[in-house]
């Protein structure tokens, strides 16, 4: 989800090899970088990794927009520890990515370009201190249901990087609640601004999962190589269920009249996104799209003279220490 | 005494809360990820000894103001920070100047600061001193890698110590407060620290192949709050606009 | 901006190399590979990885290893490499049967 709509690519390796690598998946074996693996297996998860890397990074900028205005020294320094770890995320990630043979600096400049996707949700806007509450409750719990049972996943590399990001990352959603729980407690502006980020970002929390996959192949190619444990529905489901009763705890509506308890399934029955404003966002017509890219495309091209200096600056000391020895 | 102490704490805590929150302006825009971790955890430290220095001003002051008070409910005017930390953080360059030329001050400071006569002052200073270490460590670094690096860099890392070189000055001049505090033994003679400091600079500035301005000009009116410069008004409206739009309100 | 003839002929870029990071844990343990990071230079890497990897007070003491320098087996060895040792249970504590009299060991 932080990967979406990731396409997996279809294999024409040798067949025997084919098999024998689905018997390691299916024993529950862990892949290495070095061990044979279909071209489909590694062009997808190059895909998925990276896209989730792109995310954690896309996603430093809408909280980020918080952090020179967070109401007190705590929450401030709360804040900046929490993006701070995005960016760690998006390290280990692009480093497990790496793994298979792409460099970090090539995946960036598809990032810039065009060329790969992040998360839909990074292209809304954060207009209130209680989209920090929003975006850590609604948007961290949704990624956490999906990096949970990622831990799993069958590419070591992939799967070391989702466990320490777990164990990071159990934090923030806490904050987010906890953000909320003070919003609702406080005065009527403050449950205003609550319960106005409730419905900006609910339905686009739900588009996180990504639409249906019940008849996708690329999804039903991904679960078999388990670098997708889930279903999009399965853990849309999951979401709605864990969280309605959240939101009832802090005296928030959930903006869907139609959300109603359904004995039979034991879940909620809950209304759709839109979908058409889904792919809107995707094809780049979000509303922060263009903020969001132009401001990693400053920092990439700011920064160029940077990593050119330290990195000359270390080659001339090597080449000192050379010529000393 | 009473006043020159909450005078002193102030001098201390807006220092690290102005340049905690300059530095925290590049969260997500940091030239390569490593540095974006590293600049957060820098302003982390500024911010967590914001917080440990205005809390004890409050407690000095004993009018039943709190750090978060003083942070966002002050103005301008009784803003004691360095003119040095308030200036913009323009390219990466000029921010890790600017971190630089602070780092080696605080660092000073902070090692008097820990045999200061008042327990709670070495105890904060104790804890902030390891902190500052690793920080003027990892300013020096970059500021040496950035000069000795290629061209361009070295061109940029000029600019940025010729624009920044006028603010350091402040630091070390001493006034009515510093003399009652420095006879009780709770703080030092600023002068005192400025032949270290300078040697420290020496150093690193030739390493880096920089040159240091030869103007002894100093810009000063921060650390009195006589005069601050335009910039910090509106680190202020962004800062505090939360707490200015909702009084009273609990986050 | 740069005109196509500069773009021309300026150099490839040269990516900061990638690192392994190693931490020792706070309680003398061995030093344990905890992921990768970039850097110029090692000097660097070793500060890069206590930015990135001891966050929440993980280490006291960081190993860093440029990755193009680590030789690793080849999953083929992966026979002869580990096998013989799956035969020397006795190097395991488990293997040996204490009576509960003596105590812990």
């Amino acid at each position: 989800m932080y990967a979406q709509m990731v396409k997996s690519e279809a294999s024409k390796d040798d067949p025997d090899k084919l098999a024998a690598f689905q018997a390691r998946i299916d024993a529950g074996d862990k892949i290495e970088p070095k061990d044979w693996m279909p071209a489909g297996y590694r062009k997808t998860l190059i895909r998925q990794i990276g896209q989730h890397a792109h995310s954690e990074i896309v996603g430093q900028l809408p909280e980020g927009n918080w952090i020179t205005r967070a109401p007190t020294l705590e929450r401030k320094a709360i804040l900046l520890a929490k993006v701070q770890d995005e960016a760690g995320h998006g390290l280990y990630l692009y480093c497990a990515a790496e793994t298979l043979g792409v460099s970090r600096d090539e995946l960036t400049e598809m990032l810039l370009d065009g060329r790969m996707k992040y998360s839909s949700i990074f292209n809304y806007p954060t207009l209130t201190w209680a989209d920090m509450g929003a975006v850590g409750w609604l948007v961290d719990g949704a990624a956490i249901m999906n990096q949970v049972p990622l831990q799993r996943t069958s590419f070591g590399p992939y799967s070391r990087a989702m466990i320490r990001i777990c164990k990071e990352e159990s934090f923030h959603q806490r904050q987010g609640y906890d953000i909320m729980m003070k919003m609702c407690q406080g005065t009527d502006a403050q449950k205003r601004m609550a319960q106005d980020a409730m419905n900006r970002f609910w339905y686009p929390a739900l588009m996180m999962f990504g639409p249906s996959d019940k008849d996708s192949v690329h999804s039903a190619q991904s679960m078999t190589w388990k670098i997708k444990m889930n279903t999009n529905d399965e853990l849309r489901q999951k979401f709605v269920d864990q969280t309605v009763p959240q939101a009832e705890y802090l005296g928030l509506t959930i903006p869907d009249p139609d959300l109603v308890w359904n004995d039979d399934k034991g879940g909620y029955d809950f209304s759709e996104p839109d979908w058409s404003e889904f792919f809107d966002v995707i094809q780049g017509n979000g509303p922060c799209n263009t903020e969001r890219l132009a401001a990693r495309n400053k920092a990439w091209d700011d920064g160029a003279w940077v990593r050119d200096g330290l990195m000359a600056h270390a080659e001339k000391r090597a080449a000192r220490k050379v010529a000393a020895e | 005494m009473r006043d020159a102490l909450f005078e002193f704490l102030c001098r201390m805590g807006d220092n690290t809360l102005v340049l905690g929150h300059r530095v925290s302006e590049w969260c997500g825009h940091a030239p390569v990820l490593e540095e974006d971790i590293a600049l957060a955890n820098t302003a982390l430290d500024l911010i967590g000894q914001t917080q440990m220095w205005l809390g004890l001003a409050a407690e000095v002051e004993g009018a039943d103001r709190s750090a978060d008070d003083l942070a966002m409910l002050r103005d301008v005017w009784d803003f004691r920070n360095l003119l040095l930390v308030e200036q913009p953080n323009g390219d990466f360059g000029q921010t890790m100047m600017r971190q630089f030329l602070f780092d080696a001050w605080h660092l000073l400071m902070l090692q008097a600061l820990t045999d200061s006569t008042d327990t709670r002052i070495a105890a904060i200073a104790a804890k902030a001193v390891k902190e500052a270490q690793y920080h003027l460590e990892r300013s020096a670094d970059t500021v040496i890698g950035l000069g000795d690096g290629t061209a361009e860099s070295h061109r940029r890392m000029q600019a940025a110590l010729d624009l920044l070189w006028p603010y350091v000055g402040e630091m070390f001049v001493a006034d009515a407060v510093d003399d009652s505090l420095c006879a009780a033994g709770i703080a030092p003679d600023p002068a005192t620290l400025r032949a270290a400091y300078e040697a420290r600079i020496q150093t690193v500035m030739a390493e880096a192949t920089l040159t240091l301005p030869d103007t002894g000009f100093a810009h000063q009116g921060g650390r009195t709050g006589r005069q601050h410069s335009e910039h910090l008004g509106h680190l202020l409206t962004q800062m505090q606009w939360l707490q200015r739009a909702y009084p009273g309100a609990t986050w | 901006m740069n005109t196509p003839a500069e773009t021309a002929s300026t150099p490839k870029r040269r990516e900061w190399p990638l690192w392994e990071v190693f931490i020792r844990g706070q309680h003398g343990l061995n030093h344990r590979h905890v992921g990768s990071l970039h850097a110029p230079d090692a000097e660097m890497a070793i500060k890069n990885a206590r930015d990135v990897y001891t966050r929440r007070n993980e280490g006291v003491s960081i190993w860093v290893v440029e990755a193009r320098h680590i030789a690793a087996s080849s999953p083929s060895d992966k026979g002869p490499l580990y096998e013989p040792s799956e035969s020397k249970v006795y190097r395991h504590p488990s293997f040996f049967d204490i009576p509960e009299d003596v105590g812990a060991m």
